[in-house]
């Protein structure tokens, strides 16, 4: 296998684990969204990212040597091997919380799929271009409820604000290239996400202004995810999502 | 039904299938605008590609026919059968109408 595969494989891993953890995250609030609508609006976009981890999960198991299937990579590797953001596996707070994360993470992915879109690899392309329009919708979404909720009363702006001081340090790592992606870069396959970060800091400030919020201070800072160093949330949320296939190896339906 | 809910206002929802089809009334929901109710709308009832547009209308801007009028809005239709085509000869090539 060539070095290239190799760092593909963790290109396309990488990306697999951010969708799969962020739509594991999402779905907790199935039954418990403020109200019907939104419950189901919510599931929906928790929906997308499953599928969406799907879509990476297919394509870095044509890459894998060791030849694990999809639901293999998913359900069977331990924390130490997952290569997800930080971010993205936070628990899921509450509401303010998980919309000032999504709104925070739909501006990157609106940037980050439309190079995507452009990857020299027509399999990350590809995926890039059926994400591309979910992210749309998805920041349509979560920039209204920033909006709503930093524009709204009292109690909704103070707890959005909460959330985006809490939540602020865990950005910095979307915009570190990994050594894969540092690799793929010169061959035009990855994203340099450094070069995002501009266009993710006008979509953000704007939104912020609109919605009467203060952009928190860059003090502190948290990375480790793409290393496999998680938070102590990481082994909590596997053992939930892969309860089934630990305890019923091979389990379908 | 929770207090948040009762001071969202109800829209009704109106789904076209497929163009040149007629929009159709597909149900109601919550949301605080009509831009809202939208989005809602497509959540909640274009999520297995039922739809190519849809309507959202607040339920209080309808003005419905109530049930107490009946007896002037309906009943006096009953008895005037030469209102519908059912007494025309068809020609051969027109099977239904």
């Amino acid at each position: 296998m060539t070095t290239d595969q190799t760092a593909l494989l963790q290109y396309a891993l990488g990306e697999a684990d951010d969708a799969l953890i962020l739509g594991q995250r999402l779905c907790e609030w199935c039954y418990h969204a403020p109200y019907l609508e939104e419950d189901l609006a919510l599931a929906n976009v928790s929906l997308d990212f499953l599928g969406r981890a799907q879509n990476f999960y297919q394509y870095a198991a044509q890459l894998d040597p060791q030849q694990r299937t999809a639901d293999q990579l998913a359900m069977l590797r331990d924390s130490r091997e997952f290569r997800n953001l930080l971010i993205v596996e936070l628990p899921i707070g509450d509401f303010a919380f998980t919309m000032a994360r999504q709104f925070l993470l739909d501006c990157f992915y609106v940037e980050f799929m439309t190079a995507l879109q452009g990857s020299a690899d027509p399999n990350m392309a590809g995926i890039a271009a059926k994400a591309i329009k979910e992210s749309q919708y998805h920041l349509r979404r979560s920039h209204e409820w920033l909006l709503r909720l930093g524009d709204g009363t009292e109690e909704s702006h103070r707890r959005m604000q909460i959330a985006l001081d809490q939540i602020w340090g865990y950005t910095m790592e979307m915009f570190e290239n990994s050594p894969a992606e540092n690799e793929l870069l010169a061959e035009g396959i990855a994203v340099d996400r450094s070069a995002l970060k501009p266009a993710w800091d006008t979509r953000v400030n704007t939104a912020l202004v609109e919605a009467t919020l203060s952009r928190p201070e860059d003090g502190w800072s948290v990375r480790g995810g793409r290393d496999g160093i998680h938070t102590e949330h990481h082994g909590h949320l596997l053992s939930e999502l892969q309860f089934l296939q630990r305890a019923y190896p091979g389990l379908e339906w | 039904m929770n207090e948040q809910q009762q001071l969202l206002p109800l829209f009704e929802v109106f789904v076209r299938s497929k163009r040149g089809l007629d929009h159709k009334h597909v149900g109601s929901l919550h949301a605080e605008n009509p831009e809202q109710a939208l989005e809602y709308a497509r959540d909640c009832y274009t999520r297995r590609s039922e739809g190519v547009s849809i309507w959202v209308v607040k339920s209080s801007d309808i003005t419905a026919s109530q049930e107490e009028d009946a007896r002037s809005f309906y009943d006096p239709m009953d008895d005037k059968p030469y209102r519908h085509a059912m007494h025309y000869q068809l020609p051969e090539p027109v099977n239904n109408m």
